[in-house]
């Protein structure tokens, strides 16, 4: 119990006393607390167990980069795991979880493979579980993954909401400390657009938690005139909570707004997080510095911590770290913990200096220069410290500071490489042009006066080239204080284990083991030994590994350099960027105007696509789907059946130029068809491969209707935009999708034209009046304004008609109505397909990128009077080769055998394998008309093997069976009900 | 990343899709003797660094067919125009 509330101070509300539970146990801390700082006010240092040895491990930072304080958040569908407790701010009822313990944090079994440290050395997975092969998947890896691991994801549905937003503004200012806030004030005052955001709760940065003297008053009291002068300015935008976690391209920013992450549960009117794409015509990067931490024995040991965090949670949190502190600094802020600490009441001990000379304000305080902390106490909670010489010196919490790396991440993030400065010991971030600048600690610019005026002068810069004029004003006064580093990577004098890495548990003896076998590269080392790998991605401990791997190589820092700086700069949740499309609203669902009516018939449906379409028709005593379908294509071949086909892609073709663009689309001739006439028309890839196939119909010289299949609907319309605006620009045409227009029904059967007579207006259906291929705009049930098309997909006399969308249902059930008499019956899509398959019509199947229009029997289509899209691929050798697989049908030779799609098809005395492949299956259905299961299949050199017996081969089932070979049209090859 | 369309005002990229080499021209014959050129305007194309002008459609938008000319390697976006007018200048022989 080394921590406590200090009396007085801080930015809490002492007033709101808030309950929450770590591990079960109930505590009490305040408003503006952090989870890490209410708990270290409790007195608890021990907030986990570390990824590999279990060590106990207690807080180290105080925000973004904290890689051991990491916990699971919240309960069921709301859980999340591996949040810092640094920047979980504090509310009434929050559940926290310690993570890779068993069975307690307290007590923590894996805590032996210390005891076993020397065999977990870097690359130990590779050398330790190679073999025997075949156990690493199931004996080693879940062993693994077991024993060493972060906090598990829950299994639930989460239930709150999420949203994406689009920002804009002249100037994004990413930090609000002085720097950030000297930017967004210079920006704002120009007229500027500008946002300012911060990822803390509060916007300040260091000024919330420093003690610093701007313009004759405090830090805090500075920074708050300002931000209360920026609110009310108009051009504005304000977003703490708020991280910035992606640069790219065209000076775009991710980030992430944690609009309710700070309450129980979200309003049900707002999102928990909210994803912004911020579009910056200029940005600066103003997110401050990285305390470092010294690599020395026991710098894991709860009660050991950053300076600059003790700092924090003593000035802005009122939560001292201990009751005797040392502090172990190589710079100058070391002493700036030191002296708040004392000011505040809490005793520190000494001050331990690596530096021999060194002349920071000590405020009475003793410190020993010269000397370095070898050791730490191990265990649950710091005792004291050894230095290099074997002193020994008695505390409760050890603040150290290795000197500060400014955060340069956003800026590297499109592969540019920071560079190494001698006189900091840190990586400056790159020019990477007048776009995106640093200001301030993230500059390399450590004092206050330096960072206030830089803010300034780098957003006076930025917006003045956006055409802005700022007014030349002096930054505010204020008191600096001095910042010299010397460098301290590693105290070698070290017994105990010292770690560089805290979220990996990679020691310092890892890095030159990677550089000895071979991995002295940085890129390679971070992957030997993870160092920098993981939810915090190093940002405490890379600088340290890049510097300890470079003495082991006998390089320089510079030489060796950094890892690749990449989004995100913090852990994004998958959830934000889903956003608000979860379910129907990631897949809406597109309804036909028939489906009210096909509703009404007892539709089953399937999805296709976005589209609900109707499959089958079952009445109450149908069980399953073959029944229901036979009987829907009986009907349809006997009498008459209404399938709704409004699915299809339907594009409206206009203008003096559209009979020649359609004629260079498909690869037959549309110029020549006559007015009031549909044809069957084939487009190809212009590869020569066949894309889609359709009726398209002539409604007047210059006005076509066009339709595609369901599935390539879309694809076509930007196949014609493209033909006509890149290839074709001189044709005076328009067009526009129809689809969502227009609601279209085949109606199909002997009885269809007596049907179709009793609801059209003025028009007689005769074969004179109206024949085979006719297609007219005309007016059903008084007025109603129609498209009849005498076009069939099933074989049968048929008819597709289009009306407008609204009166779809009214239009089905009126011929309904018309049919009853002759025994009308609906039919769906499965119906449709056993017809199209009995009648050779292809379809999907047969349309699968890779065949020609001859090899689907359509060669004869191709015209060689014309240029079209594809006709110069298509005549290539390999295209018209005589052993192409080409279209045939198929059916069983045992009549009761069930042929199945996607079987292989082998000469009849070869053995089952794909290595004898010949073709395959592409469609079968079930044909009540022919009492026999049928099929349409691809087969080598097919149009000259009809009536051969083939092996038909299901992998799958690991069957065979025997098939015939014959013309695909199985059914009335004569087209004699076509045309009845 | 921003796409200046010319009749929708620079729009995010996600609203595009791309299509590739636009100064692939479509050979006007149909003669066999032509089919190196039809081979190399259907399948040939350059990967370059640096320049390079591709189509991409606004398909979230206006659904014009634009010709973007970028750099590949930084993403900087030199011109946007469109494919109707790129076509009539390359029919032209201007570009």
């Amino acid at each position: 119990m080394a921590g406590f509330r200090l009396d007085k101070g801080g930015l809490i509300d002492r007033a709101t006393s808030l309950n929450f539970t770590f591990d079960g146990k109930s505590f009490t801390g305040h408003a503006g607390d952090t989870l890490a700082s209410a708990l270290i006010a409790n007195g608890v240092h021990l907030m986990g167990r570390s990824f590999k040895y279990h060590r106990p491990r207690g807080v180290i930072a105080s925000g973004a980069a904290e890689p051991n304080a990491l916990v699971e958040l919240r309960e069921g569908g709301r859980k999340e795991a591996n949040t810092r407790a640094t920047v979980i701010e504090l509310y009434d009822g929050l559940a926290a979880r310690s993570q890779n313990r068993w069975p307690s944090l307290n007590f923590d079994i894996g805590a032996i493979n210390s005891l076993a440290a020397s065999v977990f050395v870097a690359g130990f997975y590779y050398k330790t579980f190679m073999w025997p092969k075949s156990f690493w998947e199931k004996i080693y890896e879940p062993l693994i993954r077991r024993a060493a691991g972060l906090g598990a994801a829950t299994h639930e549905a989460d239930p709150d909401k999420y949203e994406k937003s689009y920002g804009h503004c002249d100037l994004l200012v990413i930090g609000s400390g002085p720097a950030g806030l000297s930017a967004a004030l210079t920006a704002a005052r120009a007229g500027a657009r500008v946002i300012l955001l911060d990822e803390g709760s509060r916007l300040g940065g260091s000024l919330l938690s420093e003690n610093e003297e701007i313009a004759g008053g405090s830090g805090y009291d500075w920074a708050q005139a300002a931000i209360a002068e920026l609110a009310s300015l108009a051009n504005v935008t304000l977003m703490p909570r708020t991280t910035a976690f992606g640069f790219y391209d065209g000076n775009v920013f991710g980030a992430l707004e944690r609009v309710n992450d700070h309450v129980l549960e979200p309003s049900p009117y707002e999102p928990r997080l909210r994803y912004w794409k911020i579009m910056a015509r200029k940005a600066v990067l103003a997110a401050g510095a990285e305390e470092r931490p010294i690599v020395f024995g026991g710098n894991d040991v709860p009660g050991v911590m950053l300076a600059s965090a003790m700092r924090t949670f003593a000035n802005r949190y009122a939560a001292a770290a201990g009751k005797s502190v040392v502090v172990f600094t190589s710079n100058d802020s070391g002493y700036r913990t030191a002296r708040d600490l004392k000011a505040k009441g809490v005793h520190v001990e000494v001050i331990v200096d690596s530096r021999k000379e060194a002349s920071a304000d000590a405020a009475g305080i003793p410190v020993l220069k010269g000397r370095t902390v070898a050791d730490a106490t191990p265990g649950k909670i710091v005792s004291g410290v050894e230095l290099s010489d074997h002193m020994h010196i008695a505390c409760d919490a050890l603040a150290m500071s290795g000197g500060w790396s400014p955060v340069v991440n956003l800026m590297c993030h499109k592969g540019a490489k920071p560079i190494w400065n001698d006189r900091l010991q840190a990586f400056l971030p790159p020019d990477i042009g007048s776009d995106f600048v640093a200001a301030g600690a993230a500059n390399g610019a450590m004092l206050l006066s330096e960072a206030l005026r830089e803010g300034a002068e780098k957003a006076s810069r930025a917006v003045g080239e956006l055409g802005f004029k700022t007014k030349k004003a002096a930054p505010p006064p204020c008191r600096d204080e001095a910042y010299a580093a010397q460098a301290l990577w590693w105290v070698k004098e070290s017994h105990g284990k010292a770690f560089v890495d805290y979220q990996n548990d990679v020691t310092p003896k890892d890095l030159p083991l990677a550089a000895r076998e071979g991995y002295s590269s940085i890129e390679l080392a971070k992957r030997y030994t993870t160092a920098g790998m993981a939810t915090d991605q190093g940002k405490l401990g890379n600088v340290n590994a890049i510097a300890i791997l470079a003495e082991a190589a006998g390089k320089s820092i510079a030489e060796i350099g950094t890892t690749t700086f990449r989004p995100f700069y913090t852990p994004v949740p998958f959830a934000a960027f889903v956003g608000p499309f979860t379910g129907h609203h990631f897949m809406p669902v597109r309804k036909t105007p028939l489906h009210d009516w096909a509703e009404e018939q007892g539709a089953v449906f399937v999805e296709t696509g976005l589209w609900l379409r109707s499959s089958w028709f079952p009445l109450p005593h149908e069980e399953g789907w073959l029944d229901p379908v036979i009987r829907e294509v009986n009907a349809a071949r006997q009498k008459v059946g209404l399938c709704d086909v409004s699915t299809l892609g339907k594009i409206d073709v206009q203008g003096p130029d559209a009979a020649e663009f359609l004629n260079r689309l498909y690869c037959n001739g549309f110029a020549q068809l006559d007015v009031g006439k549909a044809r069957y028309g084939l487009m190809l890839r212009e590869d020569g491969v066949v894309m889609d196939d359709g009726t398209t119909s002539r409604l007047a010289a210059d006005h076509f209707f066009m339709t595609t299949t369901t599935a390539n609907a879309a694809k076509i319309m930007t196949h014609m935009e493209f033909c006509h605006q890149a290839l074709w620009p001189e044709l005076d045409v328009q067009y526009v999708s129809v689809t969502e227009q227009w609601a279209q029904m085949a109606v199909a059967g002997p009885k269809a034209r007596p049907t179709l007579q009793k609801i059209v207006d003025d028009v007689v259906l005769g074969d004179e009046t109206f024949p085979y291929l006719a297609a007219k705009e005309i007016s059903i049930l008084g007025g109603i304004t129609a498209r009849l098309f005498r076009i069939s997909f099933s074989g049968e006399h048929a008819y597709e008609l289009s009306v407008p969308a609204d009166y779809g249902n009214l239009v089905a059930r009126a011929i309904m109505q018309a049919g009853e008499e002759f025994g009308i019956t609906p039919y769906g899509i499965e119906a449709l397909s056993v017809m199209r398959v009995e009648k050779g019509h292809v379809a999907g199947g047969e349309l699968n990128g890779t065949t020609t229009a001859a090899d689907l029997g359509l060669g004869r289509m191709m015209s060689t009077k014309k240029d079209y899209i594809g006709r110069m691929m298509a005549g290539r050798e390999g295209m018209v080769a005589k052993d192409r697989e080409a279209v045939v049908g198929i059916r069983p030779v045992d009549r009761a055998d069930r042929i199945r799609a996607g079987s292989h098809l082998l000469k009849k005395n070869d053995r089952p394998s794909l290595a004898n492949g010949q073709g395959y299956i592409t469609s079968v259905a079930y044909s009540p008309t022919l009492g026999t299961w049928l099929g349409l299949a691809l087969l080598k050199n097919g149009r000259e093997r009809h009536g051969e017996i083939v092996k038909v081969f299901d992998g799958i089932r690991n069957i065979h069976m025997y098939g015939e070979i014959c013309d695909p049209m199985h059914y009335d090859k004569e087209n004699k009900k076509l045309h009845a | 990343m921003l796409i200046n369309c010319p009749y929708c005002g620079p729009r995010p990229s996600e609203e595009f899709t791309q299509l590739g080499d636009a100064t692939v021209q479509r050979p006007a014959s149909n003669d066999p003797k032509t089919m190196d050129q039809w081979f190399d305007y259907v399948y040939l194309r350059d990967n370059p660094k640096g320049r390079f002008k591709e189509y991409w459609h606004h398909g979230g938008g206006c659904r014009s067919w634009l010709v973007v000319e970028r750099d590949t390697q930084t993403h900087e976006i030199f011109g946007v125009t469109t494919a109707r007018d790129f076509a009539q200048d390359q029919k032209k022989g201007k570009v």
